[in-house]
């Protein structure tokens, strides 16, 4: 209940004043704590609240919009919305092809779900979230990883044995541990530079006006407010 | 939706399930299928256009026509549907987006492409960065007509073409030995004979359609298997009033259905139309009907 209030009032505030320009904000709306769908399947979560501060900050009048993971920075090259805010870590890799502001959550361990906590992850096969920086880790380390599109059939898989253990950030896989037997191992890996909001190459005015907003939530301490709100990540 | 549904935890069985599939998110679920039907309903018309058009094409007399629709009919056939709905509605929306570019910003200097980035003036987008949500989501569905329509024409055409060529040649001697002309026996004599040839084909690309529906979420439209999935997720205490585990199973159970439902509903209609169009034809579907009327 708390977060509907919330979410309406962060609505009320940004739509009582007028502003010039639209910007669409993409995600994905499947990675709770981070963004999801509320009950009435609108955009909610820690960054739909962040997202709307920063506009509110920045003067700008955005708008939610939710696409696949897969296809979410093909997406925002070709036009279809001006920013992807959906717990992206920054990375080189991802740098290459579009521009990141300075984090928003500080780079934080991600973590391994299993169903035993004895798993040796070189002999195992483990589960990951397609094209995000823990398959590439897993992929990097030698052992065997299987890709799924989504978040929610990662944990499956470990679940239902299809895969030993997950990788994926902490703070999604927290919500899950006792569920089925489901615990974390020991073990946390530390990758990525933390997660910002990303923007074609050619934004570079917006991406400012948004890295401007950041820096002054960070400043004003509520930008950790609202990680430890959500408990997103550690805070800065 | 009920008023008793202001604290579901205290809710518990049938009221709790009404409240549960009562949600926003549910009737958005529920809207979905309209969304499915009426694409459905839209472009399995004008797929029969489309390859109604192709299939005439390929046999025309003159030749850069009928190489227009061979090279149609042959290209569409050949590339995967996943990758025509990637790469095609791209392309369709930045072709768009580039001629609107052109006429409504001509003193634009900076490139249109740049690296990666395809960039027109804010006036040329399309739709408009202020349009509201739905704007959106019609532009995503009519792009998903479109090319629906010219993938599955392109299957009809073929389908259509060789109906075209199976009525018999005696009835096309007939109709010359009576005068007509070529335009006058395709008309009245190759169309209204084909369907009877045509229709088994095309009620398999029918069924093909009904189920090629989950593609439009690659265009951001929200279909039922995207909600399906959504819906069946593990729900967590914490991020909604009704917490859940993976039903994501009940869910597509519930797809199930209604594909099962709905493919029984298309063979019934389908099979009365075969019917209809073998009336005194000269097939065995069509001679055992006069056997058993007389």
């Amino acid at each position: 209940m708390k977060r509907l209030i919330g979410t309406a009032l962060a609505l009320s505030l940004s739509s009582g004043i007028a502003f010039a320009d639209t910007v669409r904000l993409g995600t994905e709306g499947a990675y709770a704590p981070w963004n999801f769908l509320d009950d009435s399947g609108e955009v909610a979560g820690f960054e739909r609240e962040l997202g709307d501060e920063l506009c509110k900050r920045a003067a700008l009048d955005c708008q939610w919009v939710t696409n696949d993971w897969d296809s979410i920075i093909p997406n925002l090259v070709s036009g279809n919305y001006d920013s992807i805010i959906a717990g992206m870590s920054i990375t080189a890799d991802r740098e290459k092809v579009i521009d990141f502001t300075q984090n928003y959550t500080p780079p934080d361990p991600s973590a391994y779900l299993a169903l035993t906590d004895n798993v040796d992850l070189s002999d195992a096969v483990v589960a990951a979230q397609a094209t995000t920086i823990q398959a590439a880790f897993v992929a990097q380390q030698g052992w065997t990883v299987v890709e799924f599109a989504t978040p929610e059939e990662t944990v499956a898989a470990v679940r239902n044995g299809e895969a030993d253990a997950v990788l994926a950030d902490k703070s999604f896989l927290d919500p899950f541990v006792g569920q089925d037997g489901l615990v974390m191992l020991p073990k946390m890996e530390q990758i990525g530079g933390g997660v910002g909001m990303g923007f074609r190459k050619s934004d570079g005015e917006m991406r400012a006006k948004f890295n401007d907003a950041i820096q002054s939530m960070k400043d004003d301490g509520s930008l950790n407010k609202l990680i430890a709100k959500w408990e997103v990540a550690t805070q800065f | 939706m009920f008023e008793y549904c202001v604290n579901p935890d205290t809710l518990s069985g049938l009221s709790w399930l009404s409240c549960y599939l009562t949600t926003g998110k549910h009737l958005s679920f529920y809207a979905s299928f309209g969304t499915v039907l009426i694409l459905l309903a839209i472009t399995a018309p004008i797929a029969l256009g489309f390859g109604f058009g192709g299939a005439a094409m390929a046999r025309s007399h003159l030749f850069p026509i009928r190489w227009l629709g061979k090279v149609y009919i042959s290209i569409v056939r050949g590339v995967p549907d996943i990758a025509f709905f990637m790469f095609f509605v791209i392309a369709l929306d930045q072709g768009l987006e580039f001629i609107r570019h052109h006429a409504l910003c001509p003193d634009w200097t900076d490139p249109i492409r740049q690296g990666n980035d395809f960039l027109v003036c804010s006036a040329a987008k399309l739709p408009l960065n202020t349009s509201p949500q739905w704007v959106h989501e019609m532009y995503g569905f009519s792009l998903a007509v479109v090319t629906f329509a010219i993938v599955f024409g392109a299957f009809a055409a073929n389908v259509l073409y060789g109906a075209m060529n199976s009525v018999p040649k005696a009835q096309i001697e007939t109709a010359s030995a009576y005068g007509m002309t070529k335009r006058q026996t395709f008309w009245r004599i190759i169309v209204p004979q084909m369907w009877l040839f045509a229709l088994p084909g095309l009620s398999n690309l029918w069924m093909v359609l009904i189920k090629a529906t989950p593609l439009l979420f690659l265009l951001g439209v929200e279909d039922i298997v995207y909600w399906a999935r959504e819906l069946g997720g593990t729900k967590h205490e914490r991020f909604t009033d009704y917490p859940h585990g993976d039903w994501r199973m009940w869910y597509f159970l519930a797809l199930l259905v209604f594909y099962l439902g709905f493919t029984k509903v298309s063979e019934v209609v389908l099979n009365h139309w075969m019917k209809r169009l073998s009336r005194g034809q000269a097939t065995a579907e069509g001679e055992a009907l006069r056997r058993a009327a007389s």
